[in-house]
């Protein structure tokens, strides 16, 4: 069961990195907001299902954000690429602060009430006592769905093939016809779509506040840097690990008092730095991915799967 | 000419103070509370509780001539926030100071509040506490300038265990609570009481997780589900307990839950139909006790912001601060915590409660309320639209759910 729950956070992780390593690997530019549009993604689904229902929600929610993100390119980021990546960089970060206030300004500073819809809270199968949820199998489900689509897209379609050059031969791309601005819009457009998709079905699998953006962003980062800047392969497995991971140390009452206790050494609470040892793993779980980014960054800076050379 | 200017402007402060006494006398309250972030939302509407308590019990409306303003200043639920905020409510010349979600901003304030005053005589602050519950405050770090009008974590812990000691069915209790002061009291309570009054009851669990950070509570589910836990005892509230509760019910988790804060809004909702007869909560006051002194304002609430209302707190505090005003004739801090100490007013379900002078807290009765299926004459009021209320299964009165205090007050 801890597998599956871990398996449902981390496909959702995935669902957001994979559009920020794509834009990464394109432009070469860290976009900061990204995870801003994982938060609008779900505000737009909040709002469009009030209105109608979750599914309308669900198609229409992507594509706005996905409009959103293509005309920022076009119109912002497009203009500023000529003066180095730094600017660029800026750019984004001053857009996850606008977003922020203007989606504070609409919606409120507080949390919505954005429901799962009545016909997926029931138990999907039974494992012992405990039920899965046939929310948390359709989140997997449209994660794996996204997953194969991507893969086909870049892979065995001609737009993939374009991409793909465009990637790495930008100029040479050019020179044979095809409009390589064009195809960079169309993907920073696509990877906002994907944190779109992301928001719209984990915003009400937890919940839809405004320091949602602030809250995923950072694991997000670590993903991809563990994963390797640039590689999906890298961010698939980055972050199931980290999936995995939060929700396994979150079941281990591991401490160190245990630990020494094994090696024969007893730490009571009079021994120097008692709070520091008592601590328990499920206590500092959330912490572990930042952990983990450190090690990487020490150990193999390029990520499991990164083919940056230093 | 100087003598006579220093005079006229003598003799119009004096006119301005005798106007000043005839018409209503206006009292504010600095309401410093996290009105955005995670727990905004329960911030936001203890505000309109706040708001609606100086409507109602202050002014015009009461027939008093002391009129209560609610002043909400923003600390985002930081205690850094909170400190600057207090220094600018008493710079803008503001005594009275309110805040409730988060003992650990509540614990910085009383401090900063203690040295303010020492520091500045003739300035005082007093600070009206309406939630923030570690019993300390009212112990050993307790303050002849701090009021709690919630009931302590001992006395609430002592009311739930002593249900607990004659339900046969709790055999395997959870701890889990937000890890900062107040969630480390209830856990040290709870072990503690339990150990004494069930001595058979096994904690087969004892977990803090970090405050408002875990959107994803299925892991934690798991862990009580695998600890074979009949019963989970939290002291969460706000989005910590929403969310545990909502992922425990798509968990299917069958056990006991025993809160604090199950009437908080947007828990209702979470607990739903899923939880009835199995959610149940330590409180003060609910919609359905058996003598409802202010059913009015429960309705008028409800009416006016489609709201749950809940927090009699914020009523107390705005009647204790007008009957101190009205009292001590007057609106200064030092004359105010005098009336405030001792005082003694009939409560929101007919019991005497009273502001014990020598800790600080409001003595007041204490119920154990059931979530349970609407209808009837036990459960009058639904919550949030659920079909679902509270009814009451103990109540204490205020001499049985009173608790021995360490404090040595100072002199106020």
């Amino acid at each position: 069961m801890s597998v599956l729950n871990g398996v449902s956070y981390g496909l959702l992780l995935f669902m957001l990195s994979a559009g920020l390593t794509l834009i990464f690997s394109m432009m070469g530019v860290l976009n900061f907001a990204h995870a801003s549009f994982y938060m609008l993604g779900a505000y737009f689904a909040y709002q469009v299902s009030s209105w109608s229902n979750f599914w309308v929600g669900l198609l229409v929610a992507p594509i706005i954000v996905a409009l959103l993100g293509g005309m920022f390119e076009r119109f912002l980021l497009r203009k500023t690429h000529k003066f180095g990546h730094v600017p660029e960089l800026l750019v984004t970060f001053g857009l996850s602060f606008v977003i922020l206030e203007l989606v504070q300004l609409v919606w409120g500073r507080t949390s919505v009430d954005y429901p799962i819809p009545q016909s997926m809270t029931a138990p999907l199968f039974k494992v012992f006592d405990s039920t899965f949820q046939t929310y948390r199998g359709f989140m997997m489900l449209i994660a794996v769905l996204m997953l194969v689509a991507l893969y086909w897209v870049i892979k065995k379609t001609r737009i993939g093939l374009v991409i793909q050059a465009a990637l790495t031969h930008p100029d040479s791309t050019e020179a044979l016809g095809h409009n390589v601005p064009r195809v960079f819009a169309l993907v920073f457009a696509g990877g906002c779509a994907l944190a779109g998709l992301a928001g719209v079905i984990g915003g009400n699998a937890f919940i839809t506040e405004p320091g949602m953006a602030q809250s995923v962003g950072a694991i997000i980062f670590v993903v991809i840097v563990v994963g390797g800047m640039g590689s999906l392969g890298g961010a698939l497995i980055a972050s199931l690990l980290i999936g995995l991971m939060q929700t396994f140390a979150v079941g281990l009452d591991w401490s160190f008092v245990g630990a020494f206790a094994n090696l024969g050494v007893d730490i009571t609470p009079e021994t120097f730095g008692y709070s520091l040892w008592k601590l328990k793993l499920s206590q500092v779980a959330p912490i572990l991915p930042f952990l983990l980014l450190v090690l990487m960054l020490v150990v193999r800076p390029k990520g499991i799967m990164g083919t940056r050379d230093e | 000419m100087k003598f006579s200017l220093k005079n006229a402007a003598l003799g119009a402060g004096l006119v301005f103070a005798l106007a000043g006494a005839a018409s209503a006398q206006n009292v504010k309250i600095a309401f410093i509370e996290g009105l955005s972030g995670p727990f905004g939302g329960v911030g936001q509407n203890q505000l309109k509780h706040f708001q609606y308590a100086a409507e109602r019990f202050s002014g015009k409306n009461a027939n008093s001539g002391v009129n209560v303003e609610i002043v909400p200043l923003d600390s985002k639920g930081s205690p850094q926030e909170a400190l600057a905020l207090l220094k600018k409510a008493s710079d803008d010349g503001i005594r009275f100071v309110s805040q409730g979600n988060g003992s650990n901003v509540a614990g910085v304030l009383i401090d900063a509040i203690n040295k303010h005053n020492e520091r500045n005589p003739g300035k005082e602050v007093v600070f009206l506490n309406y939630a923030a519950i570690d019993p300390d405050f009212t112990n050993s770090k307790c303050s002849p300038w701090h009021f709690r009008f919630d009931a302590g974590v001992d006395m609430k812990i002592e009311g739930l265990t002593n249900y607990i000691k004659d339900q046969k069915d709790v055999k395997n209790v959870y701890v889990i609570g937000q890890n900062y002061s107040f969630g480390q009291q209830v856990s040290k309570f709870t072990k503690e009481m339990l150990a004494k009054k069930r001595p058979d009851v096994k904690i087969v669990g004892d977990e803090l997780h970090p405050l408002g950070q875990v959107k994803d509570f299925a892991p934690y589910v798991q862990k009580i589900m695998a600890a074979n836990a009949d019963t989970v005892i939290t002291g969460n509230w706000g989005p910590d307990l929403v969310l545990l509760i909502r992922a425990a019910n798509a968990a299917g988790f069958k056990g006991n839950f025993y809160t604090f804060y199950a009437g908080v809004i947007g828990t209702p909702t979470a607990i739903g139909a899923a939880g009835a007869d199995r959610v149940r909560m330590v409180s003060y006051w609910h919609p359905n006790t058996a003598q409802n002194e202010i059913e009015s304002v429960y309705t008028g609430f409800k009416q006016k912001f489609n709201e749950e209302f809940y927090t009699v707190a914020a009523v107390n505090a705005v009647r204790f601060l007008v009957a101190a005003v009205e009292k001590s004739k007057s609106t200064e801090a030092v004359p105010v915590a005098r009336a405030l100490a001792g005082m003694k007013m009939r409560g929101a379900s007919g019991e005497n409660i009273e502001m014990r002078a020598s800790d600080g807290a409001l003595q007041q009765a204490m119920y154990i309320a059931q979530w349970t299926k609407a209808g009837g004459k036990d459960v009058k009021f639904d919550q949030e639209g659920t079909g679902h209320g509270f009814k009451t299964v103990r109540y204490l009165m205020p001499e049985q759910s009173a608790m021995a205090t360490s404090c040595k007050m100072p002199k106020r």
